[in-house]
C-alpha cells in the first residue's frame, strides 16, 4: 500500500519534472528563433525610454558637441574616430549638394563656397541613432552590442571580438574600432552620465541648445513636447532601424 | 605602441567627395577577400566530387579523391584568414560558446564544424578505411601507427562491413550536398543581409555565392588533376577534362546569368545609391569588375568552353585552353569576391564620396598574409595525396 503510494509520486514528480524540462527547453527554442523577427522589447517599462531630438535650425555649427564628447569618452583626438560629428550642407543654386565635416566639425567651419552660388546651407549634427531595431545589434555574433533596457545602444567592451560587422552594418557610419582598445566604439548617450542624472557632455555644452534628450515614455517631457508641436524626421526610415533620434527641419540632401 | 596614422592621413587626403568621417579605413580588407574564396572553393570541389558519387558520373572517377581532398585542404584554412583579422582573436571562442542567434556570422562557426566533422571527414574516413587498415597491416614503425590511429581501431574489412561504409559514405555525401549550398550560400548570406550597403544587400547574393563558388571548385579541381598527373608522369584522360569542362561551361553559363541578372536589376531600379555606385563601377572597380571578373573571368573561359564542346581535335591543344580557362575563371571568381568585399566598402554610406584602399605588402592585413593562407592549403593537400595517396587506394570490385 505504502509502497504504491511512493510509487505514485515519484511517478508524478518524474511527469512533472519533464513538464518543467520540456516547457523550459520549448521557451528556450521559441526565444532563440526570435533571431527573424529582430527587434529589442524593452521589457522593463518603469525605466525611461531615451529619444535624442536636434533642431537643425538651431544648430549653429560651433562643434562644440563633437569636441566635448571626445574629451568626455577618450575618443582619440586623429580625425578619423568621431562618435558625434557635425556636417555642413551647402546646397547650390544649380542643385548641386556639398557637404564638409573637416575634423568632424571640431574646429569649426568656413563656407568657402560664394554667395551668389548658395542656394541654402545648414549644420547636421550626427551621432548614433539609438536605434529601437538596431542592425549593429542584431549581426553582433557574440552579442557584445546589445540595448539597455533604456534604449540605449551600448558595446561590452571585454565581450567584443573585433570583427567589425557592426561598423559594417550600422547605415549612419557612427561606428569604428578604437584604436586602442581594438573593440567597436560608439556613442553610449553618455550612458555613465545618465546614470548619475546628467545630460550627456554633447548636449550640456550645446550653446544653443539645439540638441534634447528625454523619455518618451514620458508624455509631459520636453521632448515629448517637442516632438508633438514640430515635424520631425529620423535617417534612412526606409530602412526600419527603429532610429530614436528625431531631426527638426530636416532637409531631403541629408542622409 | 602608438599606433600609426600616417596611412590614414593619407587615404584621408586622397578622399573624393564626403565620406562620413568614420570610414576613411577599411574594416574588412584583403583576408575577407580570402575567406570566401577559400570557402567557395571548398564547396565547389565538393559539389564536383559529388557529382561522382551520388549521379553516378564514372568518368569522374579520377577526379573523385583529389576533388575530396582539395575540399578539406582548402576547408582547414577557410576560418584562418578570418580569424587573424580579428581585432580580439584571442577572443574567437566566444562566438561558439555564446553565439548571438541573430547574426548571421555566430553560425559560422557551426556551419563550418558541421561540414568539416559531419560532412568531410566522414566521407574521407569511410572512403579510406578499407585502404588504411591494408595500408596499416603492409607498412611498418611510424607509418603503420599513423594508419592504425587512422581507422580508429576498425580493422574490420569483412565485404559486409565494406558495404557498409559504402552505404554510410553514399549516405554522407548526399547530406553533403546540401551541406555544401549552406556553407557557401550562408557566407553570401552574411553579405546579402546587410540593409545599410545597398552594394551587398541583395536576395540574390548567396546563390551568387554558391554557383561562383562551384565554377572556382570546379576549376580548381581541374587544375590540381592536371598538374597531379603531370608530376606524377601519368597519362591524363582528356575524356575526364572533357566532361569536368562541360560542367564548367553549364555552371558558369547560369553563375553569369545570375550575376547579370543582379546588375539589370540594379540599373533598372535605380534606387538611391545607384548614382555612387554607378561611379563606383566606371572608376575604382572598373580593373577589376569588367576587366578581371567580367573579361578575363567570364566571357572569354566562356568562349573558350564553348569552342571545346565542339571542337575535338588536337589533345595537347584542348588541354592547354583547358589549364588556361581553369587559371582565368580563378581570376575570375578571385576578382568577384575582391569586388564584392572591398567594392562594397568604397564608397560611403552618405552616397556622397568615395575612399580609397590599398594593400600593404607585409602585416597581418598585407599581401604576403594572403598569399600565405592562400597557398597554405596546396602544402596540406601535398601531404594528404602523400598519406592518403587515392592511386593506392584497394579497389573494390563493385
Amino acid at each position: 500500500m505504502d509502497n504504491e503510494r511512493v510509487k505514485s509520486s515519484r511517478r508524478k514528480f518524474l511527469r512533472s519534472a519533464v513538464a518543467v524540462a520540456g516547457a523550459t527547453l520549448g521557451y528556450t527554442w521559441l526565444k532563440s528563433t526570435q533571431f527573424l523577427v529582430y527587434a529589442a522589447e524593452p521589457e522593463d517599462k518603469s525605466l525611461p525610454w531615451y529619444g535624442i531630438v536636434i533642431d537643425i535650425e538651431k544648430c549653429i555649427g560651433c562643434g562644440s558637441c563633437a569636441k566635448a564628447c571626445k574629451n568626455e569618452n577618450d575618443v582619440p583626438v586623429e580625425p578619423f574616430f568621431f562618435r558625434i560629428w557635425v556636417e555642413q550642407y551647402t546646397v547650390m543654386n544649380d542643385g548641386s549638394v556639398d557637404i564638409k565635416s573637416p575634423n568632424g566639425g571640431i574646429d569649426g567651419f568656413k563656407q568657402t563656397i560664394p554667395d551668389e552660388k548658395i542656394f541654402k546651407s545648414f549644420f547636421v549634427p550626427k551621432m548614433c541613432n539609438h536605434c529601437s531595431k538596431s542592425p549593429c545589434s542584431q549581426v553582433c555574433p557574440v552579442g557584445a552590442t546589445y540595448e539597455s533596457p533604456e534604449g540605449v545602444v551600448l558595446i561590452d567592451e571585454k565581450y567584443c571580438i573585433g570583427c567589425r560587422y557592426c561598423v559594417q552594418a550600422c547605415p549612419y557610419g557612427c561606428r569604428f574600432i578604437h584604436p586602442e582598445k581594438k573593440v567597436a566604439n560608439k556613442c553610449t548617450l553618455c550612458y555613465h552620465r545618465l546614470k548619475k542624472g546628467l545630460a550627456p557632455a554633447c548636449m550640456e555644452i550645446c550653446p544653443t541648445g539645439a540638441r534634447m534628450y528625454g523619455n518618451l515614455r514620458d508624455k509631459n517631457s520636453e521632448l515629448v513636447k517637442f516632438l508633438k508641436e514640430h515635424t520631425t524626421q529620423v535617417l534612412r526610415p526606409n530602412l526600419n532601424t527603429g532610429a530614436k533620434l528625431y531631426y527638426n527641419a530636416l532637409s531631403s540632401e541629408v542622409r | 605602441m602608438e599606433p600609426d596614422y600616417q596611412h590614414l592621413y593619407e587615404i584621408l587626403a586622397n578622399a573624393q567627395g564626403y565620406i562620413f568621417p568614420n570610414e576613411i579605413d577599411l574594416q574588412w580588407g584583403i583576408l575577407i577577400v580570402v575567406y570566401p574564396f577559400i570557402t567557395g572553393l571548398v564547396a565547389g570541389a565538393f559539389i564536383l566530387a559529388s557529382l561522382e558519387r551520388v549521379f553516378k558520373v564514372k568518368i569522374l572517377k579520377s577526379t573523385y579523391q583529389i576533388a575530396l581532398l582539395t575540399a578539406l585542404s582548402f576547408l582547414l584554412v577557410a576560418t584562418l584568414p578570418l580569424i587573424s583579422h580579428l581585432s580580439q582573436p584571442q577572443r574567437a571562442y566566444e562566438i561558439m560558446i555564446t553565439p548571438h542567434a541573430s547574426s548571421a556570422m555566430a553560425i559560422f562557426g557551426f556551419v563550418y564544424l558541421w561540414y568539416l566533422m559531419v560532412v568531410l571527414l566522414l566521407e574521407v574516413w569511410f572512403d579510406y578505411r578499407h585502404s588504411m587498415v591494408v595500408w596499416a597491416a603492409e607498412k611498418k614503425g611510424t607509418m603503420k601507427w599513423i594508419y592504425t590511429i587512422l581507422t580508429l581501431g576498425l580493422s574490420d574489412i569483412s565485404p559486409k562491413t565494406l558495404s557498409w561504409d559504402r552505404k554510410l559514405g553514399y549516405f554522407v555525401t548526399v547530406i553533403g550536398i546540401p551541406s555544401a549550398f549552406i556553407l557557401h550560400g550562408y557566407v553570401g548570406f552574411i553579405f546579402g543581409s546587410i540593409k545599410a550597403n545597398p552594394w551587398w544587400s541583395t536576395p540574390l547574393m548567396p546563390i551568387i555565392f554558391i554557383f561562383s563558388a562551384m565554377v572556382s571548385g570546379i576549376s580548381m579541381v581541374m587544375l590540381i588533376y592536371m598538374v597531379v598527373s603531370y608530376i606524377r608522369t601519368r597519362h591524363f584522360d582528356i575524356n575526364v577534362l572533357d566532361s569536368i569542362g562541360k560542367y564548367l561551361f553549364f555552371v558558369l553559363i547560369l553563375d553569369f546569368t545570375l550575376e547579370g541578372l543582379d546588375q539589370i536589376h540594379r540599373i533598372y531600379e535605380a534606387e538611391e545609391s545607384f548614382e555612387t555606385i554607378k561611379l563606383l563601377v566606371e572608376g575604382k572597380l572598373y580593373l577589376t569588375l569588367f576587366i578581371s571578373q567580367g573579361l578575363v573571368g567570364t566571357i572569354i573561359p566562356l568562349g573558350i568552353l564553348a569552342f571545346l564542346q565542339f571542337y575535338k581535335g588536337k589533345i595537347r591543344l584542348r588541354k592547354t585552353l583547358y589549364f588556361t580557362t581553369g587559371i582565368l575563371v580563378l581570376i575570375g571568381v578571385y576578382s568577384m569576391r575582391w569586388n564584392v568585399v572591398i567594392g562594397g566598402q568604397l564608397f560611403s554610406k552618405s552616397f556622397s564620396g568615395f575612399t580609397s584602399f590599398k594593400v600593404g605588402l607585409i602585416g597581418l592585413d598585407g599581401t604576403l598574409m594572403a598569399a600565405f593562407w592562400l597557398i597554405l592549403p596546396f602544402g596540406i593537400l601535398a601531404f594528404l595525396l602523400w598519406l592518403l595517396p587515392p592511386w593506392k587506394m584497394v579497389q573494390e570490385e563493385e
